[in-house]
């Protein structure tokens, strides 16, 4: 446990290696994750939990963090040791819970910079548990840490006592272990001023966020490009291909290849082994890699909080604060991340405000890969279309909510940490464990949805549902019937969906209207379960009421503007 | 006088803190309490949020947040 932003998640990983169990968002850590560790050849159970000021929560990830301490062992508090005075408030509560204490003091390279030294032995002695200091990103210390846990202990002597009691207490050990040498200003609290700073910082931030998505296209493409697509089209399409004549025509070829006779196409065939298959993997997933990487390394340099206070009055204005950012980036990976983020914000209006816009407006990246992919070849104008629309909305809903939603919205309050160097050992393992959920939730759901729609197709129920509604379709949002099909497989995976408009050979704006209203009018079915946990039922249904009103009216209002007719 | 109206980069000691107990907390873990030595790093446009530093470590915070803070600046 500790303070955010002191680099537990890297102790972390650095204590379980690579044995971890669930998925961890650092940084935005609000759920805690399990890992495994070996102490003199006993396993033991290590979790890392979100960070907290303080035993008295002030937010859900705050009292994720309280409850878990009731289950622990042994508490290993992270300590910010550039921060003692602040981190320590933390430690005392702790102490006071009669629970067995080590303190990692981490950043311990950090103070030597700053011209703070710390009397560790001292403190050891002050506080009566084991104190040991750590590099948690080079890993020194560590090992210390490892074989002194089971000398974890607790302080006896110490006794409850009220808040100003405890600053006094956290004053007189300030005293005796830490002496501050004064230091100059260095570049570092240069680039972090101009980052903070309205009249260089937005400039700033709007060429990070054009960088970050430029880098995203570029990963992504390249390893489409000369890694996947090779794989696909050289090794794999042969060997489908025999399967195919092996097969012969049937329901088995049509539900694992797709429809018998026609030209193999990944994306438009709809068979498990070629689109069920080809999208989640070479259409999508060099994307996901792509954008978590760039968002790791956004979020660990310590930009994000920057970001949030430069945006921090537009957000207020939607009824958020600037916080109301971190939802929104994690959501543009993916909803479900983004859905558990919403923890972070203090009132059940800003929750509800962020989930709700959210599920409306903002496209996973694998919904994005598959929209670039379906819009890129007309033109960038029309991706420009959706996106546009998809923002408009976001102010515009935000607004009303904000107007109509009954609640608080508190003011931003958040700590700024000073620039860190990402560890590249954690980039890379935060990275592939956002990898694994989505290959562990998001491609079984492919498979599944494939084969659910051409069950469904061979049994007719998909023709005879995209019949009747085909005059809803057509005549409120100039579509062909067919669309609702691709609509209800979007509640399954949405970067399906965007496939199956593929093969309905729309001119581009119809696919604009309709990749715009898969967006809106509801979120995929594991974001869906997420939001109803989060938000509760009776909240969800308010918000599942607004995404297909708006869902409704901006795809008529799209045919209007677009199609003019 | 509030910390809002406290210039950029002048050095200033917290005076009083207004607001109930809860408040009073939430600022006093992060370090923002009575007797304590603050600057602001930065304003926000249009009312937006200050960011401050308070020994060594920045934070932001509201604008309705800092009238509740009351300094008087240090020579």
């Amino acid at each position: 446990m500790g303070n955010p932003n002191v680099g537990k998640s890297v102790v972390f990983s650095r204590l379980t290696g690579a044995n971890v169990i669930a998925s961890n968002y650092p940084g935005t850590t609000v759920d805690f994750s399990k890992g495994n560790m070996r102490i003199d050849g006993k396993r033991v159970e290590i979790i890392d939990a979100p960070g907290t000021y303080s035993l008295e929560p002030t937010n859900k990830a705050e009292e994720v963090a309280s409850k878990m301490l009731k289950k622990a062992d042994v508490v290993i508090n992270v300590v910010d040791a550039t921060n003692l005075e602040r981190n320590l408030y933390l430690t005392l509560q702790l102490l006071e819970r009669n629970i067995p204490v080590i303190l990692a003091l981490n950043l311990w390279d950090e103070t030597h910079h700053l011209g703070i030294h710390i009397n560790e032995k001292e403190l050891e002695t002050l506080l009566g548990v084991p104190v040991v200091p750590t590099v948690a990103l080079t890993g020194e210390g560590i090992k210390t840490l490892v074989s002194r846990i089971k000398e974890a202990k607790i302080n006896e002597k110490i006794k409850s006592t009220s808040e100003e009691g405890r600053w006094i207490e956290i004053g007189s050990i300030i005293g005796q272990v830490e002496q501050v040498k004064h230091r100059h200003h260095t570049i570092r609290d240069k680039i972090s001023d101009s980052t903070i700073k309205p009249h260089t910082g937005i400039p700033i931030a709007i060429g990070i966020i054009f960088c970050a998505f430029w880098f995203v296209r570029f990963i992504g493409e390249n390893l489409i490009e000369y890694i996947f697509n090779p794989i696909f089209e050289n090794l794999y399409l042969p060997i489908v291909m025999r399967l195919s004549e092996w097969l012969g025509p049937g329901i088995a070829h049509t539900i694992l290849i797709g429809e018998y006779g026609v030209e193999i196409d990944f994306f438009e065939s709809l068979g498990i082994l070629t689109t069920g298959l080809y999208v989640p993997i070479a259409a999508v997933l060099p994307y996901i890699v792509a954008f978590y990487f760039t968002l790791s390394i956004l979020e660990d340099t310590g930009y994000l909080p920057r970001l949030a206070t430069l945006v921090d009055k537009i957000f207020h204005k939607l009824g958020m604060h600037g916080h109301g950012i971190v939802p929104l980036f994690l959501g543009l990976g993916c909803n479900v991340p983004g859905a558990l983020s919403t923890r972070t914000l203090e009132t059940r209006k800003q929750r509800f405000i962020s989930a709700t816009l959210l599920a409306i407006c903002v496209p996973c990246m694998a919904q994005m890969a598959m929209i670039f992919g379906a819009l890129g070849t007309h033109g960038l104008y029309y991706i420009g279309l959706v996106f546009l629309t998809l923002t408009i909305l976001y102010i515009v809903i935000g607004l009303i909510l904000n107007r109509f939603i009954k609640g608080e919205s508190p003011e931003i309050f958040l700590e700024v940490p000073p620039y860190r160097r990402p560890s590249l050992r954690a980039t890379f393992k935060k990275t592939w464990m956002r990898i694994r959920w989505f290959l562990k939730e998001a491609i079984p759901y492919l498979f599944f949805g494939v084969f659910l729609i051409n069950i469904l197709y061979v049994i007719g129920i998909l023709q005879w549902f995209g019949n009747a509604v085909s005059p809803v379709m057509e005549g409120l949002f100039g579509l062909p019937g067919d669309a609702s099909i691709a609509l209800i497989t979007g509640f399954l995976r949405k970067d399906l969906a965007v496939g199956m408009l593929f093969s309905l050979n729309m001119a581009p704006i119809q696919l604009v209207i309709a990749v715009t209203m898969l967006t809106i009018y509801f979120p995929c079915a594991a974001t869906f379960a997420v939001l109803i946990k989060e938000l509760g039922i009776k909240d969800m249904v308010k918000a599942a009421a607004i995404m297909v009103g708006v869902a409704i009216i901006v795809g008529f209002l799209l045919r209007i503007i677009l199609l003019g007719v | 006088m509030p910390l809002s109206l406290l210039p950029i980069n002048k050095k200033a000691r917290i005076t009083s803190i207004l607001g109930g107990y809860g408040f009073q907390r939430k600022l006093g873990v992060m370090g923002i309490r009575e007797k304590q030595e603050i600057k602001i790093v930065s304003k926000q446009p249009f009312r937006g949020p200050l960011t401050v530093e308070i020994r060594g470590s920045q934070m932001t915070l509201g604008r309705g947040m800092a009238q509740k803070i009351t300094v008087e600046v240090v020579q």
